[in-house]
């Protein structure tokens, strides 16, 4: 390595630096960035403006108040273009100065600025949708979705239709997580004589899953009144109603859950259940001590996503005459011709559903730093 | 114990093999492996990877079936029909090259699951069973620590006192340092050093020469799922008979030498 005879300067080097281009300032795009912000602020001011004059005698204080937050939020897009520009300018007097380095850093500060105008923009454009839909026609679209007085009306009525739903998700929550373990394992029980149990646990599986939910609720609830199954009876109608609901549902949402759980506990490695039989403990004791504390981690966000595909589909429960919270917002939509009812119930499901949501994701990212970091 | 026509003061073997085959689909891993085991005996398996040194192990506590021969522990059959799986796994203690522990568990709940489980001892029992272990292996302060927080070595210190908690007579080793830094071996065959001087009947699968050499009773050297040949130390090191057992040695000698 000590005496080699390459002494001449690396050609490649050299070839790009006669060969390679100035520095991109980025001051055509930049400006480009603010004539396009200056129409979106000019588009938002206009359709907020439209939607604030929308309101028949006036519009009330919380809705000015949101729609000067808006407009002002909307400043943000050419203040970001403005910085582009400057930015860019910069990079073109560095630029000339000689100083490479510099330049290229204001240049690729104009650059982040650009992405800024895009962001901001899209999201401006959107809100600017919105508020133009919901004003025009003199708030027409609004008055559908959105009346004071029908929210007035019909709120106490939604909201004890509501607990109705939550009912329904909770007891069929409950029994989907027993009946699925049941399902899972019976599916895992090893050997000829588990073939017919298995073959049934496999057959549910498949059935259920491949029936439309709206089906199942259909055949069961009315099925089993029509068939005047025995012990039905010692239910009052309405608890005979719930309770079939709820089996429905168990059914549809148990053969989801039963493959959570086997995916579940298939993710464990064998070496687990290797290194627990040959401590002596029996099948069972695997599974209950090894492989399923494990296996529930991994299956908690599935099983999550689940829950929260359950929580809507008790609106399903209409569909055989249960008041459950949709089909009150129907009454209430027959009644005033109007959606807002309608709208309600769907923020009820979302006050639910969101927060679940959110923690699954959680618990989602929380899971993969944790593989990351181990 | 079956009768036997084993000569007066003298032990039977502990573990028997003879004529064991077994294949995993159409690939004859085991192909013919007749050995005796005595009591209180270190023997080493050596060989290329893939000749079958896991598989042995494996099957002698019945963690996986043989197809022909029959494989006796402590007198009683471990393959076959009928095996008593709880007794077999209560007198063997098995110990893996991925250490295997719990990931869920403390490592304390990890030594006192299966006493508490499988022998029925109480809680309090086995707690104080653990602790003693991990005090000997200087390891008492990791007992509340989750094994993923503990280096490799002390993982699989702690995975041979999980298997040592259930009192075995006779402890399989697979490989049970090369899934560590070389810095962190020692502590473990140190460990497996003391099993030895307390007299506990051994089986382990090992790259380690130098520490076969000195521990070891008899070397068993595997090719092609059969032993090739079984000696002393001295005879399998300094004097090797096998011509594939001389190429082995000489490979090993010239990789330590890289
Ligand atoms: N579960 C299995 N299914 C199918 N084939 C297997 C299985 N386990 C091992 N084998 C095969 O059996 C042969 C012997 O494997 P084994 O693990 O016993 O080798 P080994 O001597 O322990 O090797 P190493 O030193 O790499 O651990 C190999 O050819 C391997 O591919
Ligand atoms: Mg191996």
């Amino acid at each position: 390595m000590t005496d080699s005879p390459i002494t001449a300067p690396p050609a490649a080097a050299e070839r790009l630096r006669a060969t390679r281009p100035r520095v991109r300032t980025r001051l055509g795009s930049s400006i480009v960035a603010m004539a396009a912000a200056l129409i979106v602020v000019a588009l938002t001011w206009w359709s907020l403006f439209a939607f604030w004059a929308s309101f028949a005698d006036g519009a009330p204080w919380p809705v000015t108040v949101i729609v000067v937050f808006l407009a002002a939020a909307a400043l943000a897009v050419p203040a970001a273009a403005g910085q582009a520009v400057q930015a860019a300018l910069q990079a073109r007097s560095l630029d000339r100065a000689g100083n490479h380095a510099a330049a290229r850093v204001a240049a690729a500060r104009a650059r982040d600025m650009q992405w800024y105008v895009l962001g901001f923009g899209l999201a401006a454009l959107v809100v600017a949708f919105l508020a133009f839909l919901l004003g025009t026609n003199d708030g027409a679209v609004r008055e559908v979705f959105f009346r004071s007085d029908i929210f007035g009306k019909s709120f106490r009525g939604l909201t004890a239709a509501f607990w109705l739903n939550i009912k329904i998700f909770m007891a069929t929550e409950v029994l989907v997580l027993v009946w699925a373990l049941l399902v899972a394992v019976v599916r895992q029980i090893p050997g000829r004589a588990g073939a017919p149990i298995r073959f049934l646990a496999v057959a549910y599986v498949d059935v259920f899953r491949g029936l439309p939910a709206i089906l199942v609720l259909t055949l069961v609830v009315f099925g089993f009144q029509l068939a005047k199954l025995p012990g039905l009876s010692l239910l009052s109608p309405p608890q005979q109603l719930f309770w079939l609901v709820v089996l429905a549902l168990t059914l549809v949402y148990g053969a989801y859950v039963a493959e959570v759980y086997r995916a579940g506990m298939d993710s464990i490695h064998w070496s687990q259940a290797a290194a627990a039989r040959s401590l002596g403990l029996s099948q069972g004791q695997t599974l209950r001590y090894v492989i399923i504390p494990q296996g529930v981690r991994r299956m908690l966000p599935p099983l999550l996503n689940d829950f929260i595909g359950l929580q809507k589909d008790t609106a399903l429960a209409s569909v055989v005459g249960t008041v459950e919270v949709f089909n009150k917002a129907g009454l209430y939509k027959s009644q005033f011709f109007n959606l807002t009812a309608v709208a309600v119930a769907g923020l009820l499901f979302l006050i639910m559903t969101i927060p679940l949501a959110r923690f699954t994701d959680w618990l989602i990212r929380r899971d993969q730093q944790r593989t990351l970091v181990g | 114990m079956a009768a036997t026509d084993d000569q007066p003061g003298q032990l039977p073997p502990y573990v028997e093999f003879a004529g064991v085959h077994k294949h995993y689909g159409p690939n004859h891993v085991l192909r013919g492996i007749d050995l005796d085991i005595g009591h209180h005996e270190v023997v080493c398996f050596i060989g290329a990877s893939g000749c079958g040194k896991s598989t042995l192990l494996r099957c002698v506590n019945a963690l996986e079936e043989i197809q022909q021969g029959q494989i006796r522990v402590a007198g009683e059959a471990a393959s076959g029909p009928g095996v008593d799986v709880d007794f077999l796994r209560r007198v063997v203690g098995i110990v893996f090259q991925g250490f295997n522990l719990f990931p869920h568990m403390t490592v304390l709940r990890n030594i006192t699951l299966a006493p508490t489980k499988v022998l029925k001892l109480p809680e309090a029992e086995a707690r104080a069973r653990a602790i003693a272990l991990l005090e000997r292996i200087g390891l008492a302060d990791k007992a509340g620590e989750y094994p993923d927080r503990l280096s490799g070595g002390q993982q699989q210190r702690v995975a041979i006192a999980r298997a040592l908690a259930m009192e075995p007579e006779v402890m399989l080793l697979d490989e049970i340092t090369s899934a560590l830094d070389p810095a962190l071996v020692g502590e473990v065959l140190a460990m497996v050093r003391e099993l030895v001087d307390e007299g506990m009947t051994i089986l382990m699968a090992t790259h380690e020469m130098g520490f076969a050499r000195d521990v070891a009773n008899r070397i068993c050297f595997m090719s092609e799922g059969n032993l090739a040949e079984v000696g002393t130390p001295d005879e399998i090191f300094q004097d090797p008979q096998d011509e594939r057992l001389r190429s082995f040695l000489r490979r090993v000698t010239e990789a330590r030498r890289m």
